[in-house]
């Protein structure tokens, strides 16, 4: 460390002033970290729904799909990134892409689990009332089958927000872009804000999504 | 030349086989750091998830520790423990090993767990003392889960000691850090593609080791892979 100018000074790990004038940006860091969160989370939860249902329906198909997503799922998001980098950039696409593809791998399991839970006998029985299979899909084995996704839901968003500050790598702003920042710069103050700020949306995003469980599952408490 | 055939000629490249930059050095130094990680994070976490599954005791504990190890971003970790302890293998080491006892706590917990009753029982009444019965009864019926933890923490670590390179670290992550800082989208996919490959690697390996650890009478039932901990961390 030949130049250092700074003889007497120490970095905090928090310099309160720095904090202050950069409440913006902060804030921006934050809400861009929770909008690729909640269109990762979304659009996992829309591809994994009918794609869950038909897996857990097909038994042919059930040891393939999880197979191909175990593999998908085991592979660096880092690596990911890096391999979709020459066809869609350095670009949120490439972000989503990957945070989706791990979110639809957490939800899928957890919809084929949750509906293989539901007892035969309440199979039997919407069948006896006379429910038509899509509907006995919607009204009978769905809502028995929402604890468990609604588990994987909290475990998809919890992973995803923890995912995200990876994209800051490949040029996204989010929280972890506070991180890298402070890593490059070697100052202490946006590294553990970032951090903190992330760990903090973790857990607000997981305690706000057991509660709504709470309201709409209220039969079943939190799995 | 499209960026395919590039990586193709840059995996052919001689160069890129030799030196303290080639495949031979990276693929080491990547495979040592994460070994050590997952080697101490198991050494402390196996023992503790082992016997609180085995008394049943601080269960809430074991099993949230995975909820605060996902929470807690894999890339924080590594950035936070290089500002605390500076340069070098050792901060590296000390944030992977933190990143991979969480599932092995957890995943040993409910193994232990899920050991029938009954057996435990019958085990008791052949005379096996306490020692004894976990080792010999418990423990060889745990190896499933027990694995299952081992192999998710083996595989997070990898992926995490490829960003060990944004602090200096060496490893596979070197391709695709220096390959973006560079612009060399050849040399990034090809670092890519070495990541992958090697987490793919870890998991079918461990999961070889699995099979051959489990008693014979136990490969004979399904294994209960969905009781396996959801964590993923880079």
């Amino acid at each position: 460390m030949g130049g250092r100018v700074f003889l007497d000074y120490v970095d905090p790990w928090i310099n309160w002033d720095w904090l202050s004038s950069h409440v913006a940006l902060l804030t921006t860091s934050l809400l861009a970290h929770l909008q690729l969160t909640v269109i990762a989370v979304a659009i996992g939860l829309a591809i994994s729904l009918p794609v869950g249902v038909v897996a857990q329906r097909e038994r042919f198909l059930r040891g393939p799909v999880l197979t191909l997503f175990g593999i998908f799922y085991t592979i660096p998001s880092i690596a990911l990134f890096a391999l979709l980098i020459p066809y869609t950039g350095l670009s949120t696409l490439t972000a989503e892409i990957g945070l989706v593809g791990y979110a639809v791998l957490i939800l899928t399991r957890n919809v084929i689990v949750g509906l293989d839970a539901v007892p035969r006998d309440v199979i039997d029985a919407a069948d006896g009332m006379g429910y038509r299979p899509f509907a006995r899909l919607i009204w009978v084995e769905l809502p028995l089958a929402l604890p468990t996704i609604f588990a994987g839901i909290r475990i998809a968003t919890v992973t995803t927000i923890g995912l995200i500050t990876i994209t800051a790598v490949i040029g996204q702003d989010s929280l972890g872009q506070l991180i890298l920042t402070g890593l490059t710069d070697n100052f202490h103050t946006p590294l553990v804000v970032g951090t903190v700020l992330s760990v903090v949306l973790a857990f607000v995003a997981d305690l706000s999504l057991a509660l709504s469980q709470r309201l709409a599952v209220p039969w079943a408490r939190a799995a | 030349m499209s960026i395919l055939m590039r990586v193709v000629e840059w995996f052919t490249n001689p160069a890129h086989w030799t030196g303290p930059d080639g495949i031979p050095i990276r693929l080491l130094q990547h495979v040592l750091l994460s070994a050590e990680s997952v080697l101490i994070g198991a050494l402390i976490a196996l023992p503790i998830g082992i016997v609180l599954g085995h008394y049943g005791r601080f269960g809430t504990a074991a099993m949230n520790i995975s909820n605060v190890g996902r929470a807690i971003p894999s890339f924080a970790l590594l950035a936070l423990s290089f500002q605390i302890f500076g340069l070098g293998d050792a901060p590296i080491i000390i944030s992977l090993t933190a990143l991979a006892i969480p599932p092995m706590v957890t995943n040993s917990y409910v193994a232990m767990r899920e050991v029938d009753p009954d057996i435990k029982e019958a085990a008791r009444g052949m005379g096996y003392r306490e020692l004894a019965q976990v080792l010999r009864v418990e423990l060889p019926l745990a190896v499933p889960l027990v694995m299952g933890g081992i192999r998710t923490s083996a595989v997070q670590v990898v992926a995490t000691a490829t960003l060990a390179a944004l602090i200096a670290g060496g490893g596979f992550g070197r391709y695709i850090i220096d390959g973006l800082a560079q612009f060399d989208y050849t040399k990034l996919v090809a670092g890519a593609i070495l990541v992958a490959l090697l987490a793919l690697a870890t998991e079918a390996g461990l999961a070889g080791v699995e099979r051959l650890l489990i008693p014979r009478g136990l490969r004979l039932l399904s294994s209960p892979a969905t009781k396996r901990v959801t964590f993923k961390a880079a």
